[in-house]
């Protein structure tokens, strides 16, 4: 494992494995009557979050307090930050302060990358801009190999997974195809041309604009949200013909074979990109997602904090 | 990048450097035949056989029937040690014994020492550990920082009646107050010696050796590979 994790694309299938079966492992400390282990005691886990976010600052909070970390939530809004401080200045006083890790989500891609090269300890990405988010693809990974019951070591060969939306502006969708990629899945855009990002012929997946004809096909259906902010911006006609085309509802569901299961990353537009029903049926993994990402982000910490200083 | 270079602590799948196999073709072919040379074989398959029955019928006798005993072993091969008791007690006693296992890699005092390495299982039996006496199960007791680190993992899971301790071998060199309730061989060594416990269920025998620490490939404190080459003895 490298010191640092910015992108899903810098794991190797083993470094990728080794993280799932780490947690499947601690995510049996979820069960116990005391949730806490003492392996990060001491370390000081800085989370650093200059776009808003409330699943994954939590979840990365939790995964570092079950693990005795110390944590620091530094929110941009009302911080020297917002007096106009540079990304490098803020990143000094948290070296200062004796952080072991950074958790970053950052709006401009690259961010945790340039952060990475100023400060000691670990930098963890939690999102940057239309980059990557390692962390929710590995969550992602690791809730399709349970769902199919697939144990340790198992990697996901075999399995189609279709990625639906807004792949344009998703890190998401990125770290996912890299990831399940790299893990054997085949993986399968699904999205209006409009948003697709121009390089995507270099992305190991196939790419197609019919969601109808891509379904039967599916294993794993993971829908994209769409953003607010995206809705009116000409990406597509309107709402509701987006949702005709690309949303997930009952009838679409039905075409899926029996096995195959919904996922999404959250924070869901029901009746946009999925329905309610949908949301809400039995193939949904979306309140798993949520349970999973405390472990694999538990994971992540141990290996990158757990053991010896990396050297410099 | 430094932490890509650590082979054996991070094989998926097999428990990282716990489950580490020393048997043949662990480090490569040259020091395979000065391997066959060294190793003194101190306990074979039929005198294991027998350490742990004469060990299940004391744990029989010292709990009085092994009526509320939970065995866990400690991986690697602290847990297949605990299967096989357990199966023998079951056959005495006429009814199945709770047993599992209990990874201590969390615990270790030495995790900043090597890089971060995988976990092995922990499966506590449905019935839980409240109230039962507890024997822990490991191959090989050396330091006791294996043991103190369960005692701790075992504070977080519940809280047992009692707690006690079988090994296979002893071999002395102990760094903290803890000693065996159960042991299968008292085994006097030097600290330059490694102690090698092969087992059927991982090592595709059963055996345990005693080699001088150049006899294999590595120096032993060169740790940073993160390996016990499955080398329990080593366990520090």
């Amino acid at each position: 494992m490298n010191r640092h994790l910015i992108s899903a694309a810098d794991l190797s299938k083993q470094d990728a494995l080794l993280i799932l079966d780490t947690a499947e492992e601690l995510a049996r400390v979820a069960d116990r009557p005391i949730k806490k282990l003492p392996t990060l005691r001491g370390r000081t886990v800085v989370n650093l979050f200059f776009e808003d976010s409330t699943r994954t600052r939590i979840s990365f909070e939790a995964a570092a307090k079950r693990l005795s970390a110390d944590v620091i939530n530094f929110a941009v809004k009302g911080s020297s930050v917002a007096k106009g401080e540079s990304l490098k200045d803020t990143a000094l006083t948290l070296e200062a302060m004796g952080s072991d890790a950074v958790v970053v989500r950052h709006g401009a891609s690259g961010a945790p990358h340039r952060l990475a090269g100023w400060v000691r300890g670990s930098v963890i990405n939690a999102g940057d801009g239309a980059h990557e988010h390692p962390t929710q693809a590995l969550l992602d990974a690791f809730t399709i190999r349970r769902r199919f019951g697939r144990g340790s070591g198992e990697a996901l060969d075999g399995l189609r997974v279709t990625i639906v939306g807004d792949v344009l502006h998703s890190r998401v969708a990125r770290s996912n195809v890299w990831l399940l990629h790299q893990l054997g899945a085949e993986v399968a855009l699904v999205a209006p041309p409009t948003l697709l990002p121009i390089a995507i012929d270099d992305w190991p997946c196939a790419v197609s604009y019919d969601l109808d004809a891509a379904l039967p096909k599916s294993d794993v259906v993971m829908m994209l949200r769409i953003q607010q902010e995206r809705m009116n911006a000409a990406y597509f006609p309107s709402v509701r013909e987006y949702s005709r085309r690309y949303g997930l509802d009952a009838a679409r569901l039905r075409q899926l074979p029996d096995e195959a299961i919904v996922m999404h990353p959250g924070p869901m537009n029901r009746g946009v990109e999925i329905a309610a029903e949908v949301a809400d049926s039995p193939r949904s993994t979306i309140v798993e997602q949520v349970a999973n990402g405390v472990s694999v982000r538990m994971a992540v910490l141990y290996l990158l904090l757990g053991g010896l200083e990396a050297v410099q | 990048m430094a932490r890509a270079a650590h082979p054996a602590g991070g094989q998926p799948g097999t428990g990282g450097d716990r489950a580490t196999a020393p048997g043949p073709g662990g480090q490569g072919g040259t020091s395979a035949p000065h391997r066959q040379a060294h190793p003194k074989t101190v306990l074979e398959a039929a005198e294991i056989q027998r350490a742990l029955t004469r060990i299940a019928h004391e744990i029989i006798e010292r709990t009085r029937g092994a009526e509320q005993v939970v065995l866990l072993g400690i991986p690697t091969r602290g847990v297949p040690l605990a299967a096989r008791l357990a199966a023998r007690i079951a056959q005495v006693e006429d009814r199945p014994l709770p047993h599992g296992s209990l990874d201590i890699t969390m615990y270790r005092d030495d995790l900043r020492l090597r890089p971060a390495r995988g976990l092995g299982p922990t499966k506590v039996p449905a019935e839980g550990i409240d109230g039962k006496t507890v024997v822990l199960v490991d191959d090989v007791l050396y330091s006791g920082r294996t043991v103190r680190a369960a005692l701790d993992a075992l504070n977080d899971l519940g809280r047992p009646l009692a707690v006690q301790l079988a090994v296979l071998v002893d071999r002395g060199h102990r760094e903290l107050p803890i000693r065996a309730d159960y042991v299968g061989k008292n085994l006097p060594t030097s600290q330059q010696e490694v102690v090698r416990v092969l087992l059927a269920e991982t090592d595709g025998e059963d055996a345990v050796l005693l080699e001088p620490v150049g006899g294999t490939s590595r120096p032993r404190r060169g740790g940073v590979t993160g390996s016990r080459g499955g080398a329990t003895g080593r366990r520090r």
